[in-house]
C-alpha cells in the first residue's frame, strides 16, 4: 500500500505559482464547457454571454457592482477575522441580525425623524447587533477555547430562523393580508444615491482603506496578525489574546452587520429572512482567494459579482436552467480554490524511515 | 495584489477568447417577434403545478400569436424577496422584454416599483394575484378559483368515508383562505357532516413540506387530500398512503391511483387577452377577473376513480355557476368563531370575498 501524506510547501517560485493559476483557470473554464455541452448547451456562446451579461450595457453593470458592494464589505469583515485564524464562518447570520437590528429602528423611529439621523442610528444599530452575534462565539473562543467553525456557522441558522420568526409573526404587516412581509421601509430610511448607484459603493471603498490601514499601520492590527501566527509567540510578548481576539471578532461582525443594515435599507427597503442571500458564504470564498488582502478582495469581489450577474443573464438569454448556472460557477470555484491548496502544500508518499523508527 | 490582478486579467483573457471564437456563427434569419413578454417564476416550469400552469400559458400564448410574440422568462425567484424579484425583472427587460408578468403575490412591490420607476413607462406589468395597479402600465389578474374549488369539494365530499378532508395550505393569508372556505363549503353541500383540516407550510411551495403536511394530515385520518400549494407532493403522499388527492393549479394526474381532479387555471385565457389590448393599443388596468363562464377557471376532467353519479352531479352544478345562477359565497354561511360570514338570500360580491379573515364552520 502506498501511504500519501500531505505535507506544506516551502515558498513557490513566483513563476510556478502563476502557472498553477492560470492552468487553474483555465481547467475550470474547459470543465465547465464539457458540463455546458453534457447539458446540449453551447459553451462559447455561454462564456461570451456571462460577459455581456455582467457588463454589457450600463444597466447591467449597475447590477453587478450592486451585487459586488455586499460582496466587498462582507469580505473585508471576513477578512479581519481569518488574518487572526479565526475562522468565522458566520457572515451570513451577522448581515441577517443587522439587517433585523437596521429594520427594528427604521420601523419604530417614526417618519419625522431626519433622514441623516435615521440613518447614522440604523448602521449603529447594525454594527452593534453584528457584533454582538459575533462576540458570541469570541468569547467562547477566548475564555473556553471552543471550536469557533461550528460555533459561528450554528449561529448563521439561528439568526436567519429568529427573522423568519419575526417575518412570519411578530413583524408581520398588518396591511399584507396574512402574506408574510414586513413593512416596507418610509423614504427617510433609504440610503441615498451617488451617482446612480446607492452610497454603498462609498462605503466599500472607504473601508478597503480603512481595513487596509488598520491591518498593517495599528498596534491593534499587528498584534491580530500576529495572534494569527502563532498564540504562543504572542502571548510571549505580553499581549492580551483574549482581548485581541474579542476586538477583531467585534470588528468583523460589525461590518458584516453594517452589510445587512445596506441591503436592507439600499436594495429590499424592508426585512427578508434571506436577506443575507449567501453574500456570507460567498465573502469566505472571495476573501480567501483575495488572500485577505484589502485591495485583491475589492478585485474578487467585482469578479464574482459577474458571476453572478452573468449567470442570471444567461438564464434569461438561453433558457439555461438556473442550476447549470450555479454548477458552472461551482467548477470554477472548485478549480480556482483547488489550486490553492496546491500552491501550499504537496502531496508525496510517506517516507519509509518513520515506519522502521516507529 | 499582483497575482490577484493576473487572475482577472486571464480569467477576462480566456473569457474574451471565447467569446471571440463564438462570433462567428452565423444566426438562421428569423422574424423578430413584435412583442417580447418576459415572466418571473416563483418555480421551475416543471414543477407539476403552480409554475407550470402559467408557463403552459405561456407557450399557449406565443402559439396564438403565431410568432408575432415571444417570451422569456426567468425560474425559481424568491417571491419573499423584493431584491430578487426587482432584479429578475430589471433584467428581463434588459433583454429586450415589452412586457412583464409577475407570477406570485410576492412579485407585487417589485413591479410596483419599476412600473411607477418612470424608466420603463413604454412597458407594460401584469402581476397575478395582487391589488396593486396604476392608471396606464400595471395591472392585477386572477379568477374566481372558488368556483372550481366548491366543485373540487362536492367531488372530496361525496366520496370520503372517514368524512375527514385534508388540506395542505401555503399561508393563512386571504386568498388561500378563500379557496378553504369555498372547497368546505362545496364538501358541506353533499355531505354536511365533512371536516376540513388545514396544515399551513409557510411558503407558497416546497415538495418537502407539502409532502410532510400531506403525511401529517393522512396520519390524522383525512382519506381525500387537497392543497393550495405548488408541486405534486401532496398527491403523491395520498398515493402512498391509499388515499385520494385533489390537485391544484394544472390537470396533471402525477399519482394516477390517487389523482381524482384538480381545480385549474388557463392562464392563457389571460395572456392572449392581455397582449391582444397592448398590441392594439387598447390596454387599460382594469383589474382582471376571470371566471368559470370565461373560460379561465375550470375543474380538470374528472378521474375514472370518481363515480359517474358525483361527476353527473358536479356536472350540473358547473352548468349553474357557468349561466350565473350559483355562486359558492351565497346563503348562510357560519364562520368558525361563529360569527356569519353570509347571510341567507345574500350573495358575497368580489370586494366581500377579498375581505375574509378567517375560515368558515367546519374548517380548521
Amino acid at each position: 500500500m502506498i501511504a500519501l501524506r500531505v505535507t506544506k510547501r516551502d515558498v513557490m517560485p513566483r513563476k510556478k505559482e502563476y502557472a498553477v493559476r492560470v492552468l487553474a483557470v483555465v481547467l475550470s473554464i474547459v470543465f465547465a464547457g464539457v458540463i455546458m455541452l453534457f447539458f446540449g448547451l453551447d459553451p462559447f456562446e455561454i462564456f461570451k454571454s456571462l460577459v455581456v451579461g455582467s457588463v454589457g450595457t450600463q444597466m447591467r453593470i449597475k447590477q453587478t457592482l450592486i451585487k459586488a458592494i455586499p460582496l466587498c464589505i462582507a469580505s473585508l469583515g471576513i477578512s479581519v477575522a481569518f488574518r487572526m485564524k479565526f475562522w468565522n464562518i458566520g457572515a451570513e447570520g451577522q448581515i441577517t441580525l443587522g439587517a433585523a437590528a437596521a429594520t427594528f429602528v427604521a420601523l419604530n423611529l417614526g417618519q419625522t425623524t431626519p433622514k441623516p439621523v435615521m440613518l447614522l442610528v440604523m448602521a449603529m444599530a447594525a454594527i452593534v447587533a453584528g457584533g454582538l452575534w459575533a462576540f458570541i462565539p469570541a468569547i467562547f473562543k477566548a475564555k473556553l477555547g471552543t471550536n469557533e467553525t461550528i460555533f459561528t456557522l450554528m449561529l448563521n441558522y439561528i439568526a436567519i430562523k429568529f427573522v423568519m420568526y419575526l417575518q412570519y409573526g411578530p413583524w408581520i404587516d398588518p396591511a399584507a393580508q396574512g402574506f408574510p412581509k414586513i413593512a416596507m421601509f418610509s423614504e427617510n430610511a433609504i440610503l441615498p444615491n451617488v451617482f446612480g448607484l446607492h452610497i454603498g459603493w462609498i462605503i466599500a471603498l472607504v473601508l478597503v482603506i480603512v481595513v487596509h490601514v488598520f491591518i498593517s499601520k495599528t498596534k491593534k492590527g499587528y498584534e491580530i496578525s500576529v495572534v494569527g501566527q502563532s498564540v504562543e509567540t504572542a502571548r510571549y510578548a505580553g499581549m492580551n489574546i483574549s482581548n485581541i481576539i474579542i476586538t477583531a471578532m467585534l470588528l468583523s461582525g460589525g461590518m458584516c452587520g453594517l452589510v445587512g443594515m445596506i441591503q436592507a435599507s439600499a436594495i429590499e427597503k424592508s426585512l427578508v429572512y434571506s436577506i443575507a442571500n449567501n453574500y456570507g458564504f460567498t465573502a469566505i470564498i472571495t476573501a480567501w482567494l483575495a488572500r485577505l488582502n484589502s485591495a485583491a478582495i475589492l478585485l474578487v469581489c467585482i469578479v464574482f459579482a459577474m458571476l453572478i450577474q452573468g449567470g442570471a443573464y444567461i438564464q434569461i438569454a438561453m433558457n439555461v436552467p438556473s442550476s447549470v448556472s450555479s454548477i458552472v460557477q461551482g467548477t470554477i470555484l472548485f478549480f480556482v480554490l483547488g489550486s490553492e491548496f496546491f500552491l501550499q502544500y504537496k502531496i508525496g508518499r510517506v517516507p519509509q524511515l518513520q515506519k522502521e523508527v516507529a | 495584489m499582483k497575482k490577484i490582478f493576473a487572475l482577472v486579467l486571464i480569467l477576462a483573457l480566456a473569457l474574451g477568447s471565447f467569446a471571440a471564437c463564438g462570433g462567428g456563427e452565423e444566426q438562421p434569419e428569423v422574424t423578430e417577434p413584435e412583442l417580447t413578454v418576459g415572466f418571473i417564476f416563483i418555480g421551475p416550469i416543471n414543477d407539476g403545478g403552480y409554475t407550470q400552469a402559467h408557463y403552459e400559458g405561456a407557450v399557449r400564448m406565443k402559439e396564438h400569436f403565431e410568432g408575432k410574440v415571444d417570451f422569456k422568462y426567468i425560474e425559481n425567484v424568491n417571491d419573499s424577496d423584493t431584491q430578487a424579484s426587482l432584479t429578475a425583472g430589471q433584467n428581463l427587460l434588459d433583454q429586450g422584454c415589452d412586457v412583464i408578468v409577475g407570477a406570485s403575490f410576492g412579485f407585487m412591490e417589485a413591479l410596483d416599483q419599476l412600473a411607477n420607476s418612470g424608466d420603463y413607462d413604454d412597458k407594460y406589468f401584469l402581476h397575478f394575484s395582487g391589488y396593486m395597479a396604476n392608471e396606464t402600465n400595471f395591472d392585477n389578474f386572477f379568477g374566481s378559483i372558488d368556483e372550481a374549488r366548491y366543485l373540487a369539494g362536492m367531488v372530496a365530499g361525496s366520496m370520503t368515508e372517514s368524512n375527514k378532508l385534508g388540506y395542505v395550505g401555503a399561508m393563512p393569508y386571504t386568498e388561500v383562505m378563500i379557496g378553504i372556505n369555498a372547497y368546505t363549503l362545496g364538501a358541506q353541500s353533499v355531505n354536511p357532516d365533512v371536516e376540513v383540516s388545514v396544515v399551513y407550510i409557510g411558503s407558497w411551495g416546497d415538495p418537502e413540506k407539502e409532502l410532510a403536511a400531506a403525511e401529517q394530515l393522512l396520519a390524522e385520518g383525512c382519506d381525500i387530500i387537497t392543497q393550495h400549494s405548488d408541486s405534486t407532493g401532496p398527491q403523491l403522499a395520498a398515493q402512498d398512503a391509499g388515499a385520494y388527492a385533489i390537485g391544484y393549479n394544472l390537470a396533471n394526474p402525477a399519482a394516477p391511483n390517487a389523482y381524482l381532479t384538480a381545480p385549474i387555471w388557463h392562464h392563457d385565457a389571460y395572456y392572449i387577452y392581455a397582449v391582444e389590448n397592448i398590441l392594439a393599443g387598447t390596454f387599460k388596468p382594469e383589474s382582471y377577473y376571470g371566471t368559470m363562464a370565461t373560460g379561465y377557471i375550470a375543474l380538470a376532467p374528472m378521474s375514472d376513480l370518481v363515480p359517474a353519479e358525483v361527476q353527473q352531479l358536479v356536472e350540473a352544478k358547473k352548468a349553474e355557476m357557468v349561466a350565473g345562477t350559483f355562486a359558492p359565497f351565497s346563503g348562510y354561511i357560519e364562520n368558525a368563531d361563529g360569527t356569519v360570514l353570509c347571510e341567507e338570500g345574500q350573495s358575497l360580491d368580489r370586494g366581500q370575498i377579498w375581505a375574509i379573515g378567517q375560515l368558515v364552520k367546519g374548517a380548521k
